[in-house]
């Protein structure tokens, strides 16, 4: 087996944290290779802002042992903090100054001379297309730019291993790809990242690795591409408004897919995943559905969500429970209120185990995913 | 793969005291300066730590005075000075708590708590930019004292000292505060929770009327509170009246205070992340 150790940014053993009755983390193992970009995907309260917590050296874990570049997050966090960046959830910003004292400031308490924090600011101003704004206080910038100032001030260090817990949360799509722009050239730039995020959509875009973690658990790892083959591609769905004909609809497009069509009892929705066939399933759907006559809405075929890949790997719903939620998160936002807790529950059927781990990093436990499934429902 | 395979390299050497104490007065003064920026730069703080005792004074000056009979050198004018010095002192404090608690929910600190800088310098920095905000805004509700007519009577050295005693009041005040800002995280809790406290403290005092003035059983309260002593002692100074024991008094609160509250700030502080 490769040892990834020597070449791993982040290597992360065994960790877990509670805060009280609540287990944010319950035995966390990563490698992240150096240079590559890890995503670590997951509902709110799954953990994700813990790991990075401990990582940045803001929380003590209970037990386990991270390191970063080698160095161990607690017994050497001087040295740890003086190679990472962070960027977190809130932007971070003093909004009363401007774009440029913020870095300025940044620069000095990184205990660069007075002359190269000015240079340093400016360099990134620059490079965050804020030139025009640097003169102005934050308040005034928009969400976008006040992200991408945050995210430049997490750079004025030249941190070898930068951490992005959910970096485009709460913005707008324009701004989000122009995150992506930033992200993929600091990535080209070499440096080991580590991004949060809720949004499957997202892991598509430039991730080495992705991980799932679910109530303080990594419950699988891959490629994107692995990840959605597991759910079964497209997802078609859609919402029988007279409940008492819920399961005529769901009769109606067995056939239609390659898993078995779910249905939710109390929202009418009933969904299947359909592999790659696409507009012929939509077809075959529409014509099971009118040959009993049950009346639909929404009936369309959807790329899978997070929602799915839960249901596909965890057979629970993403939001189902927040049990296991909270770790140092403050605020729930985004995806609640859609309560899903009345849907049927599917296996982990159609998922092949003994994927095991990929090569390259991410996911490096022993622990398989029905390991992880049975110490879960056991607590 | 077994945790025997990680090679994790040893601490780095701790670059040593004299290093570490240079980046803490480096980090210290830069978060001063930040703090001081944001501060002129917000309406709203500079309002209510010079607009307000300014209202204050003119409010006390011109509206009340007129009805309190007191027995000083110079008149009510005179006597009000020291008392909206040391209650404008006290009330600064309320900037204090109302921004670290906006630093902790805005997850500003995380950052700063993730960088290579001194810790301690969120702290000191707060503290020492109140200060330098607390005697600019002494200096001034000193000055438009003087233009309603207010006058030392004790010469130069007494004066400062009674700026000095204000500003030790407001840092006094500050301190506890930022225990109270770290513990209760909440911008709006901390502003109700700073009124319970600082309204009765300075208002129940001799800061504005003759204590004989005031019920007796009040006057059991206002006759032994700290702010009394204190401002007791500036008018004294500002004066030339006798200080008796209001001075050693006012010593010991004082000192109590930052016995009692430095450490249970840090200890809040530690504990916020």
């Amino acid at each position: 087996m490769t040892d990834f150790s020597s070449d791993a940014a982040i290597w992360v053993e065994g960790l877990t944290k509670s805060f009280g009755d609540v287990h944010a983390l319950r035995g966390i193992d990563l490698a992240v290779p150096r240079g590559t970009v890890l995503r670590v995907l997951g509902p709110n309260g799954a953990g994700k802002t813990t790991a990075v917590r401990i990582l940045t050296t803001l929380l003590q874990p209970d037990s386990g042992r991270a390191l970063v570049e080698g160095r161990d997050v607690v017994r050497d966090a001087p040295a740890v903090r003086r190679l990472i960046g962070l960027s977190g959830q809130s932007a971070a910003i003093q909004e009363e100054l401007t774009g440029r004292e913020n870095l300025e400031i940044i620069g000095r308490l990184y205990h660069l001379s007075k002359e190269r924090s000015r240079t340093r600011a400016a360099e990134l101003l620059e490079r965050f297309d804020l030139v025009d704004a640097a003169g102005r206080t934050a308040k005034t910038y928009s969400g976008g730019m006040q992200r991408r100032l945050d995210l430049a001030a997490s750079l004025v260090g030249d941190p070898k291993v930068l951490f992005l817990d959910e970096p485009t949360t709460g913005l707008d799509p324009r701004s989000r790809l122009g995150m992506w722009d930033i992200i993929r050239s600091l990535v080209e730039g070499g440096t080991t990242l580590l991004l949060t995020t809720q949004y499957l959509d997202e892991a598509d875009e430039l991730a080495d690795q992705i991980v799932v973690i679910d109530h303080g658990l990594v419950i699988a790892a891959g490629t994107a591409e692995e990840l959605k083959s597991r759910v079964g591609g497209d997802v078609l769905e859609f919402t029988v408004p007279d409940r008492s004909r819920i399961s005529e609809a769901v009769a109606a497009v067995a056939q239609v897919g390659e898993g078995e069509p779910h249905a939710d009892k109390e929202t009418g929705v009933v969904n299947v995943g359909v592999g790659g066939r696409g507009s012929d399933a939509l077809i075959d759907a529409v014509r099971g559905l009118d040959a009993v006559g049950v009346r639909t809405q929404g009936l369309a075929l959807r790329r899978p969500s997070l929602d799915d890949v839960f249901l596909a790997l965890t057979g629970h719903a993403a939001e189902e429970d927040g049990q296991g939620a909270a770790g140092g998160k403050r605020g729930a936002r985004g995806r609640g209120g859609r309560g899903r807790a009345g849907r049927d529950v599917r296996g982990n059927g159609g998922s092949p185990d003994g994927q095991g781990p990929p090569g390259g990093g991410g996911w490096r436990s022993d622990r398989s995913e029905s390991d992880a499934a049975v110490s879960r429902s056991a607590s | 793969m077994t945790a025997a395979s990680v090679t994790t390299l040893a601490p780095l050497r701790d670059p040593g005291l004299a290093v570490r104490s240079r980046w803490a007065i480096s980090d210290t003064l830069t978060l001063t300066r930040r703090n001081l920026l944001v501060w002129a730069r917000v309406p709203a703080y500079l309002f209510f730590t010079v607009i307000q005792p300014v209202m204050f004074v003119l409010m006390f000056r011109y509206v009340f005075g007129g009805a309190i009979k007191v027995n000083v050198p110079g008149g009510y004018v005179n006597f009000l000075m020291p008392g909206i010095i040391g209650q404008t002192a006290a009330f600064a404090c309320f900037g204090t708590a109302i921004a670290l608690a906006q630093e902790l929910t805005k997850g500003s600190i995380d950052r700063l708590r993730s960088m290579p800088m001194a810790r301690s310098a969120v702290l000191t920095g707060r503290l020492v930019a109140d200060t330098l905000r607390l005697a600019i805004t002494i200096l001034i509700v000193v000055g438009i004292g003087y233009a309603v007519g207010f006058r030392f009577q004790n010469g130069v050295g007494p004066a400062i000292l009674m700026v000095v005693l204000g500003i030790v009041l407001g840092v006094a005040c500050c301190v506890i505060a930022a225990y109270t800002g770290l513990a209760i995280k909440d911008e709006e809790s901390v502003q109700a929770f700073g009124l319970i406290w600082l309204f009765p403290l300075t208002f129940l005092s001799s800061a504005f009327v003759p204590i004989q003035s005031m019920p007796g059983w009040l006057q059991a309260f206002a006759n032994n509170q700290p702010v009394t002593f204190i401002i007791d002692t500036m008018r004294a100074l500002a004066l030339g009246l006798p200080i008796g024991g209001n001075l050693w008094k006012s010593i010991v609160w004082l000192a109590g205070i930052f016995i009692v509250f430095i450490p249970l700030a840090v200890r809040a502080y530690k504990r916020a992340s």
